[in-house]
């Protein structure tokens, strides 16, 4: 693992972010998605039958991974490319690092790529004096602000006009500082011009995949600003980087994901692009690459086969769960500390960074199940968060504090009778302690509610007792 | 053990399986090769009429503008006429496809030129091996014919669509990519378009014209 992790110290994390007024601003375009998805999804009336559709194509990709692993291999050597496995970050790098160096790149472009990321890519080429270029517009912002993404498709939905505008005018030194950047267009057209030159004369370009295809040993990437495509055909050698969880049977199954894929991301119908490539260039050809060259990751993955994660291995990186997940509004990306921000990444991050250093991921949902909801994999989310938090709890990484109020409370729970006798009794206190003003504004053990609002003052009964009265008096 | 080696064992403890097994091999060599097509949106379908009708409206909708002709013979001066009315260069790039070639481009006034593009070009035509009306989606493919640079570094795209080549949904191009192609191949690239070039990434701004084309106008040929 090449990027460090801030998740241990996620709750510092999450009190900056929740007191950073320029965050909180920014994060309320997260929002914009919730609406796009929905007028996209009510347009499709076969969309519901397209992730059962999803779910099926991906389950069978996985239960049968070895062999499409083999047969995607085979396709891409035929078409003229070379297959790359890496075990680890550190394999997948100094893989790229090696064809860098053989070919005495200096420069490299990159499309938009989360396993690029992941690897921490740009900071091993750099190490070694290469020039890494985001050209992804939110990319690029964030590379110039050296920060991470904040979001797997927005990558700077935490970041400002206005920070932009500063940016640009920090780093573009060579335009006059008297230019007009006051309006989004000024911004995206002075980005164009400077990234325009930097496509034409890189040497390498390297890619994400969104897909491959076992069929044919296609590699997608679905894309809206056609950086990613620039990336790969102006420079001599296209480098690929994906998981091997990208892997799908055949084109047509392509088809089934690539129609919930924008819809759930994006709330298009398509991107702009969606872009398949088959090896390098043909005889014939005027343009694209000399050699295509994938580097397929595991960092993880074939161990979360057949485990209780496996799930997580259909996930397509749409960002709907995050998009719709209430915490992740109030948080942003950064907060979770490490490449995968949001109800996906509180699943993946422990998954692939370790239990002891993510496992506080998963404690941040209010389990109210948007994000299973809204996923267009059927990924059971919370359930995986539930998991997470029992192995959290069963190797006792939880604070003392939790743990022994969970062993109290497991105490009274494995008692019924005492349960209920206790709990009335508690209810008829605190409904006599409460009566005057309705709710609480302090109460003993309870300060990390009562620091930021008032608990409401229970009524007298608990519910087992109302339940209990009320089928009495049906039958 | 080799990385490759080491990955595909690690798979197969984790599935619990050898990969011998003749079931599982057997079930995908059928999914290879029969590539079965699953839920396909009725949106796109019906006669050609309807798919035209359906092709322009979603086209429109992803911000493509679009001319209709009834000849090839019609393409240049609907061409000369795009570029006049939107005030932009009389020049045009494109590649060596025989259908461009035939085209009567000496009767405009448009500067042509033949081969891919270095980015100095503004415009640039390209034919579509297919379009879809499911999304009002552009499919092309790389070769001299219709370099993919021209898909990329113009900044206004021109692409040609004859009615025959127009189809519901991805799954027909992929029945034509095999049929054109063979079984199991695929073209260097396949380009699916569905609009200009646009971003989001300024506080969720939608802009067009981000890294490709700020145009994208569609002539669609013998549809009516």
């Amino acid at each position: 693992m090449s990027v460090v992790a801030t998740t241990p110290r996620f709750k510092d994390n999450v009190h900056e972010a929740l007191h950073d007024q320029r965050l909180q601003g920014a994060l309320l375009h997260a929002r914009n998605f919730i609406g796009r998805r929905a007028a996209a999804v009510e347009r499709l009336p076969e969309f519901d039958a397209l992730r059962d559709s999803a779910r099926a194509i991906k389950d069978h990709t996985l239960a049968h991974l070895d062999l499409y692993l083999q047969a995607y291999e085979r396709k891409v050597t035929e078409s003229g490319g070379r297959v790359h496995y890496a075990r680890t970050a550190a394999e997948a790098n100094a893989i790229v690092l090696g064809l860098c160096k053989e070919r005495g790149a200096k420069a490299v472009t990159k499309g938009k790529s989360m396993i690029s990321e992941e690897i921490g890519l740009n900071a091993a080429l750099e190490a070694e004096g290469i020039e890494a270029i985001e050209t992804d517009l939110g990319e690029y912002i964030i590379q110039l602000r050296g920060e991470t993404p904040s979001h797997i498709i927005a990558p700077a939905i935490h970041v400002t006009k206005a920070d932009v505008e500063a940016d640009f005018r920090r780093v573009h030194r060579d335009l006059p500082a008297t230019r007009d950047l006051s309006q989004p267009e000024q911004l995206l057209g002075e980005a164009r011009g400077i990234l325009r030159d930097k496509f034409l004369s890189a040497d390498i370009g390297i890619t994400g995949a969104n897909f491959l295809v076992a069929e044919t040993g296609t590699s997608i990437i679905v894309t809206n600003e056609g950086n990613g495509d620039l990336t790969q055909i102006l420079p001599k050698v296209h480098v690929v980087v994906a998981s091997l969880e990208k892997i799908v049977p055949t084109l047509a199954d392509a088809a089934q994901l690539l129609r919930v894929l924008a819809r759930s991301a994006t709330g298009q119908d398509m991107s702009v692009y969606t872009t398949l490539s088959t090896g390098p260039r043909r005889p014939g050809d005027g343009d694209g690459p000399q050699e295509y060259h994938v580097v397929l990751l595991d960092n993880g993955r074939s161990a979360m086969l057949g485990s209780q994660f496996e799930d997580m291995l259909r996930c397509i990186r749409c960002g709907a769960c995050m998009n719709h997940c209430p915490v992740y509004h109030a948080i942003g990306g950064h907060a979770y500390g490490w490449v995968y921000p949001g109800p996906m990444g509180a699943v993946l991050t422990p998954s692939l960074i370790g239990v002891a250093e993510g496992g506080q991921l998963p404690n941040a949902s209010t389990f109210c199940g948007r994000c299973e909801a809204v996923c267009p994999m059927r990924i059971p989310l919370p359930k995986m968060m539930r998991h997470w938090r029992e192995r959290e709890f069963e190797r006792h990484l939880s604070p003392a504090t939790v743990r022994s109020g969970l062993g109290v409370w497991a105490f009274f729970a494995t008692r019924p009778a005492l349960y209920r006798l206790t709990t009335d009794l508690a209810m008829r206190a605190m409904h006599l302690a409460g009566r005057a003003r309705g709710r609480f504004s302090w109460l003993p053990f309870a300060g990390g509610w009562t620091k930021y609002r008032d608990l409401t003052a229970p009524q007298g009964a608990t519910f087992q007792s109302r339940w209990r009265a009320r089928s009495g008096s049906v039958q | 053990m080799s990385a490759r080696d080491e990955i595909l064992s690690a798979v197969r403890r984790s599935l619990h399986v050898t990969g011998d097994e003749a079931p599982r091999r057997a079930a995908v060599e059928a999914r290879l090769a029969l590539a079965p097509a699953g839920i396909v949106p009725r949106r796109g379908q019906g006669d050609a009429g309807e798919r035209a009708a359906t092709f322009k409206a979603e086209a429109e909708r992803a911000q493509a503008s679009l001319a209709e002709v009834a000849a090839a013979a019609d393409i240049p001066a609907e061409i000369a006429r795009f570029l006049r009315e939107n005030n932009l260069a009389a020049s045009l790039r494109m590649g060596e496809d025989a259908r461009l070639g035939a085209m009567p481009w000496g009767a405009t006034a448009l500067e042509v030129s033949r081969g891919p593009s270095d980015g100095h070009d503004p415009n640039a035509v390209s034919v579509a091996f297919a379009a879809v009306a499911e999304s009002g989606t552009l499919a092309l493919v790389s070769g001299p014919d219709n370099p993919t640079t021209l898909n990329f570094l113009p900044d206004n795209h021109i692409v040609v669509v004859f009615a025959d080549d127009l189809v519901g949904d991805y799954e027909s191009v992929f029945v034509k990519l095999r049929a054109v192609y063979g079984v199991g191949a695929a073209p260097r690239t396949l380009n699916f378009i569905t609009g200009p070039s646009r971003s989001a990434d300024i506080e969720q701004t939608l802009l067009l014209g981000a890294h490709g084309p700020r145009r994208l106008h569609i002539v669609l040929v013998g549809a009516s």
